[in-house]
């Protein structure tokens, strides 16, 4: 037997570079080049909000005073004034849309979450809340005027704040539904069985274990719903349509934020433009201490 | 437990209780309760394509195809074409997507990688979102009385050295598609921003590791390696700010300028199907609620498929890691 002798070749296997970082290598220069060019990305990403609260927080905090809140706004081309019955409008139709909404958004999350988490059933239905939650908010509006304003279908009214809640409700169900489902699957199974194993039925497991266990997310994801949909004009122009009265009950059109700034925004008028900044700085501070509360309530779950 | 109970030794300190009659029924009606709630969601979304399809009945029938290729809209002699807004949705829209698209990716990525402390970060990340949550009018009315009037120069350079394009042709003069567009990129980048950073966390670490290990830079594997396996997500992203950009209603109702004609310059006055409703919707009446439902339909029609292709991405081709 013959071995062959193992050699050692002293060439290296690798051209030798020293270990150092030198940032005149091409790559290096291209990773730098693109680096900034993220950074740049990333602050005009950020511009807008700061450009847009700006404003808000300068154009409408001018008109900041008692009788913005308490007054009603003035005739086209007349001064002063307020939007309180705009705000009270946005007030009675969010909550009107928050409590056709809440009450049906649980109980199909409920269902999904804990009567058929893998069934075809909920997984149809877990598909058209998605495709419903991409579904133009004008087209809710509308939808709603078709079955509802045309139709005078409520107390023979045509326009009303409950068209306009209805409408809403649209925007708001599929968040509703899908935070209660996700939050609901994060409720550990072992509190679950733990319910049935001291006998407590199904539906006391679901009402008295599983939904307080997940109420975070839920309030979470209802509180972010609410903000969004006092925020909504599209589906209000034409079912809550606007009123330059203070509210007559839910049966009648309604003024609203959001379509105050709409209307007042486009009039020739000094007056009626600075009232349409003066709601942006009311619906924008209440909009953004929502968002903050909801993301409180979730910081405050986590341990 | 219909079958009769074990017997059971004296020892057992508990008594067997049968579940009564009223209790089973409340368990069973709760469950058929949240069923229904559940099945509301379908019917809703068939009510809603079911109502718009029959409202809008009236104008299929008159005007049929022509009313998507023709763009004469007049009220006065009921005829009714829709190509100047459904052209001006598929421009805006795809046009502010082409701007959102890098900028939501670059921004997504500057905030997943560690070149900058982490709790800035997070701000920024938190900043892009509450963007999100600023209401679409109150962008509108800060579009009209800021941001158009502060590009307007801009937008004139660009018809200085542009304007032998069609594109670019006359002056800008205020509202018109090009300010509707950047205020659409405002609008969608926090989506695209939010699903690209979400797609790039879930990225598995190894994957850059092993990318690390061979040598390359951060934006080598950025660029070979997380991008491609993230890529789906980010499309499904993508897709999903397209719907959210054609049916987008106040603020580009507010900056558009609302023309009923025709002009292929992106500085002149244009018009959206949904700022057409939002415009005309209230004060129609005859056949040009009709017509406007036909719109509806068609808008209704494009985000459907689009939103169903994105779901259709993100739940085919998530990731396989």
């Amino acid at each position: 037997m013959s071995y062959s002798p193992i050699t050692y070749d002293n060439s290296p296997l690798f051209e030798r570079r020293p270990l150092t970082y030198s940032p005149n290598l091409a790559r290096n220069r291209f990773n730098q080049a693109l680096t900034g060019l993220a950074g740049v990305f990333a602050a005009i990403a950020v511009l807008p909000l700061f450009l847009v609260l700006i404003y808000v927080l300068i154009q409408g905090g001018k008109l900041l005073s008692l009788r913005l809140f308490l007054d009603l706004p003035p005739a086209p081309g007349l001064e002063g004034g307020g939007i309180g019955n705009a705000i009270l409008g946005t007030i009675v139709v969010t909550l009107v849309a928050s409590l056709i909404s809440i009450p049906i958004g649980v109980g199909g999350g409920i269902f999904l979450s804990e009567y058929s988490r893998n069934g075809w059933f909920a997984q149809a239905v877990r598909f058209a809340n998605d495709v419903l939650s991409g579904v133009p908010s004008i087209i809710s509006g509308v939808f709603v005027y078709g079955i509802i304003v045309a139709t005078r279908i409520i107390a023979g009214q045509s326009y009303s704040a409950m068209a306009g809640g209805i409408a809403l409700s649209v925007l708001m169900l599929p968040t509703v539904i899908k935070t209660t489902d996700e939050g609901l699957k994060l409720v550990p199974q072992e509190l679950r069985w733990g319910a049935y194993g001291v006998g407590a039925s199904k539906v006391v497991t679901i009402l008295k274990i599983t939904l307080p266990a997940a109420f975070t997310p839920i309030a979470t994801g209802v509180v972010l719903a609410v903000a969004r949909a006092a925020g909504e004009t599209a589906p209000l122009i034409f079912t809550a349509l606007f009123s330059p009265f203070w509210p007559e009950g839910v049966f009648n059109p309604i003024a609203s934020m959001s379509v105050l700034i709409f209307n007042f925004a486009i009039m020739p008028y000094e007056a009626q433009n600075e009232l349409a900044w003066a709601a942006s700085f009311v619906l924008v501070i209440m909009i953004l201490a929502a968002n903050l509360l909801a993301r409180w309530i979730s910081r405050m779950a986590r341990p | 437990m219909t079958s009769a109970p074990p017997p059971l030794s004296d020892a057992a300190a508990f008594t067997l209780r049968r579940r009564p009659a009223s209790e089973k029924l409340l368990d069973q009606g709760f469950h058929y309760l949240t069923l229904a709630l559940a099945s509301f969601v379908g019917i809703l979304l068939l009510a809603i394509v079911l109502t718009v399809f029959q409202g809008s009945r009236e104008a299929i029938h008159t005007f049929g195809a022509r009313f998507i290729t023709t763009s004469s809209w007049d009220p006065v002699n009921n005829q009714y074409g829709a190509f100047v807004a459904i052209y001006g949705t598929l421009v805006t829209s795809f046009l502010s997507l082409v701007i959102a698209v890098p900028l939501g990716v670059g921004t997504a990525i500057f905030i997943t990688e560690d070149l900058i402390p982490a709790q800035l970060r997070n701000a920024i990340g938190l900043m892009v979102e509450l963007l999100a949550a600023i209401p679409s009018v109150v962008l509108g009315l800060w579009a009209i009385f800021v941001m158009e009037p502060a590009i307007r120069p801009a937008l004139n350079l660009l018809h200085t050295f542009l304007g032998w394009s069609p594109f670019f042709a006359g002056q800008a003069q205020g509202p018109g598609m090009a300010p509707a567009i950047l205020i659409l990129v405002v609008m969608i980048l926090p989506i695209i921003t939010a699903i690209s950073r979400d797609a790039l966390n879930q990225v598995p670490v190894e994957l850059r590791q092993g990318a690390y290990g061979v040598g390359t830079t951060r934006w080598g594997a950025l660029l070979n390696i997380i991008l491609p396996a993230a890529i789906s997500a980010i499309t499904g992203g993508i897709m999903l700010a397209l719907g959210r950009a054609m049916g987008e209603t106040m603020a580009v109702t507010m900056i558009i300028g609302n023309s009923l004609n025709f002009d292929l310059s992106l500085l002149a006055p244009g018009n959206t199907i949904a700022s057409m409703l939002a415009n005309q919707f209230g004060e129609a009446d005859g056949i040009q609620v009709s017509a406007l439902m036909f719109a509806a339909l068609i808008l209704m029609v494009l985000t459907l498929v689009v939103n169903v292709i994105a779901q259709w991405i993100v739940r085919r081709l998530s990731l396989k890691y």
